[in-house]
């Protein structure tokens, strides 16, 4: 096949020319440990959650410390995200987007929290402190009950009140 | 002197505008009849900077203290101060690139200090090989560059509420910038890793206190997707993150994950924060859309602009930019009377793909009350729409992607403010 017929078929496949362009073969293997170390991320399947427990109960003594500045008594927000309440405005000329009424996914909770939160000192809860301020957020959402236990094999199962209201836009390209 | 054609001399829309060509073909003419000039603010003939040697050489460069009131407009969340967006003051640029100290910024938990001895980036996740890349060896690879705009997916969402909001061109739809962005291709580290077949994701994030963290389809990684390591010419500013990012050309803002430090290849999206109870596109039925990715033709006219004022009756440029996520720009028609007529502008080239492109359209005024506009086309026939359209399909609530027609008007006085047309 000549050049000009595979930069056509790339194109075709939406595969940019810059894609043939070789690198010099620098990058060093990364080991088990080493990613696992990097790894934070959790998606809806809830894998890679990590050992650790927490009840609402828990969750309302680290949130009371460590959040209530900033989102409120009992999440309502102020001065910055609201995170409870909010159930059945979505259609209003204002609706009000929390974790109770517009999250689709309660493992993002989790994953945002433990990379971001609390604002000024973000990773420095325990993955039990983790999975109470979880809980107590999706029981203030009236999501779970005051008692349900969160960890690696319940919160994945959580199934979030605005869960089938969501659609995908974007369109995979015919490809590879 | 060239004598102007009939052709540059006729009106081509309602009130005013005039053809396109017409600073091109007998442009001085018509500038020296301009009423910008004035003879009380020229120098005297021997000014005093000519009456003894200039200031010497200097390592790294700085703009005249004459334009030091030119600068982003900063609005930051209550209770941080690095959290928020400043704005690209679009009023006071020209020409396409944005220097990049104005550049926009957006950040979810300040700007972090890297030291880029330290600092790593990860490729793991579906991949034969997982890969450690240091900057030293990142520097090795082979690189692109392209003038590309970057514009959050939350721009000019001020747009979006009762009273237009009375603010300049920038402070409006600021959160626009472009620059010659230069890195190495996405494609050539996730060749070098192997990408296994169910790998039809990515999840890119930054090295940030906030972890910013978003997910890519993995087609638009092998397209045009790079790890930028350059802006205009030099390493990034830490506030586009320095010392690497991920650029995706034409994506949302947002997605252009600064600081760079991991990029795990998923089969589905990982569903992160910043993809979906924001970022995410909440519909007047109720329902929301995901994954709304590339940004929609837009322009804005930056002179004459919101809180700028007119200088008296005579002739104008109107200029301003226009860009789309979906490739180059085709067309921008102007219109000096609210939509009712319009008139082809004037393209200055070469136009590229996913990039600002000026737009200029000569404009005799009048002085009588006037409301501008500008309409963008794209390659692919998107037209960017009026601002009744946009809301009657998008609803009240909507947040993100506004990219409707900006009408200014211009009052009898002069003065120029935001109008809702």
């Amino acid at each position: 096949m000549s050049m000009r017929k595979l930069l056509v078929l790339a194109a075709a496949c939406g595969i940019a020319t810059a894609a043939a362009q070789e690198g010099p073969g620098l990058g060093v293997p990364a080991t088990a440990e080493q990613i696992a170390g990097w790894d934070v991320s959790i998606g809806p399947d809830g894998a890679g959650l990590p050992a650790g427990s927490g009840t609402a109960a828990a969750g309302k003594v680290v949130y009371e410390a460590k959040c209530v500045a900033c989102h409120g008594v009992d999440g309502a927000g102020r001065p910055n995200d609201q995170l409870a309440g909010g159930q059945g405005t979505l259609r209003d000329a204002a609706p009000v987007r929390t974790i109770g009424s517009y999250w689709p996914y309660a493992t993002t909770v989790f994953d945002y929290v433990r990379r971001a939160m609390p604002y000024v000192t973000p990773h420095s809860l325990t993955p039990d402190e983790t999975y109470a301020l979880t809980a107590y957020l999706l029981a203030l959402n009236n999501v779970i009950g005051q008692n349900d236990v969160m960890d690696a094999t319940t919160l994945p199962k959580v199934v979030m009140p605005n869960r089938g209201n969501f659609d995908s836009a974007y369109r995979e390209p015919r490809r590879r | 002197m060239t004598k102007r054609s009939d052709e540059t001399l006729e009106q081509v829309a309602g009130n005013g505008l005039l053809h396109r060509r017409l600073f091109l073909a007998g442009g001085a003419a018509a500038i020296a009849s301009a009423p910008f000039l004035s003879v009380q603010a020229a120098p005297p003939d021997v000014p005093a900077w000519m009456k003894a040697p200039g200031v010497g050489l200097r390592a790294y460069g700085e703009r005249s203290a004459h334009e030091a009131q030119v600068l982003r407009a900063v609005g930051a969340t209550p209770g941080t101060t690095g959290t928020g967006a400043s704005r690209t003051p679009l009023e006071s640029l020209e020409g396409i690139i944005t220097p990049s100290s104005l550049h926009f910024e957006r950040h979810h938990s300040g700007v972090p200090e890297i030291d880029p001895a330290q600092h790593q980036v990860l490729i793991h996740g579906l991949v034969e090989r997982p890969l450690i890349f240091t900057m030293d060896a990142l520097a090795r690879y082979p690189m692109v560059s392209h003038i590309q705009f970057l514009e959050c997916s939350g721009n000019s969402a001020g747009n979006n509420t009762a009273e237009p909001p009375q603010q300049t061109a920038g402070g409006i739809h600021g959160l626009a910038s472009c620059s010659d962005w230069a890195g190495i291709p996405l494609s050539v580290l996730l060749q070098e890793a192997g990408v296994k077949p169910e790998g039809k994701w990515l999840l890119a994030e930054g090295a940030d206190a906030a972890g910013m963290s978003r997910s890519v389809p993995i087609a638009k990684a092998f397209d045009d997707a790079i790890l930028a390591l350059y802006q205009n010419g030099e390493r990034l500013r830490p506030e586009q993150g320095y010392p690497v990012r991920l650029f995706l050309p034409g994506y949302e803002g947002n997605m252009n994950v600064k600081w760079l430090r991991r990029i795990k290849v998923t089969a589905e999206p990982t569903m992160t924060k910043d993809e979906t109870s924001k970022y995410s596109d909440l519909q007047p039925n109720g329902r929301s859309l995901l994954f709304t990715f590339p940004m929609e033709a837009k322009s804005v006219i930056t002179s004459p602009s919101g809180q700028q004022k007119m200088r008296g009756p005579g002739l104008y440029q109107i200029t301003g930019v226009a860009w789309s996520g979906f490739g180059r720009i085709r067309r921008v028609d102007v219109s000096a009377d609210g939509g009712k007529t319009w008139a082809q502008a004037a393209l200055d080239g070469p136009v590229l793909p996913k990039a600002f492109t000026r737009f200029r359209l000569p404009w005799r005024w009048d002085g009588s009350p006037s409301v501008l506009q500008s309409r963008a086309v794209d390659e692919t026939g998107a037209v960017q729409p009026s601002r009744p359209a946009l809301m009657a399909a998008r609803g009240a609530a909507f947040r993100y992607h506004y990219n409707a027609i900006q009408s200014w008007n211009v009052a009898a006085a002069g003065e120029v403010t935001n109008v809702y047309a």
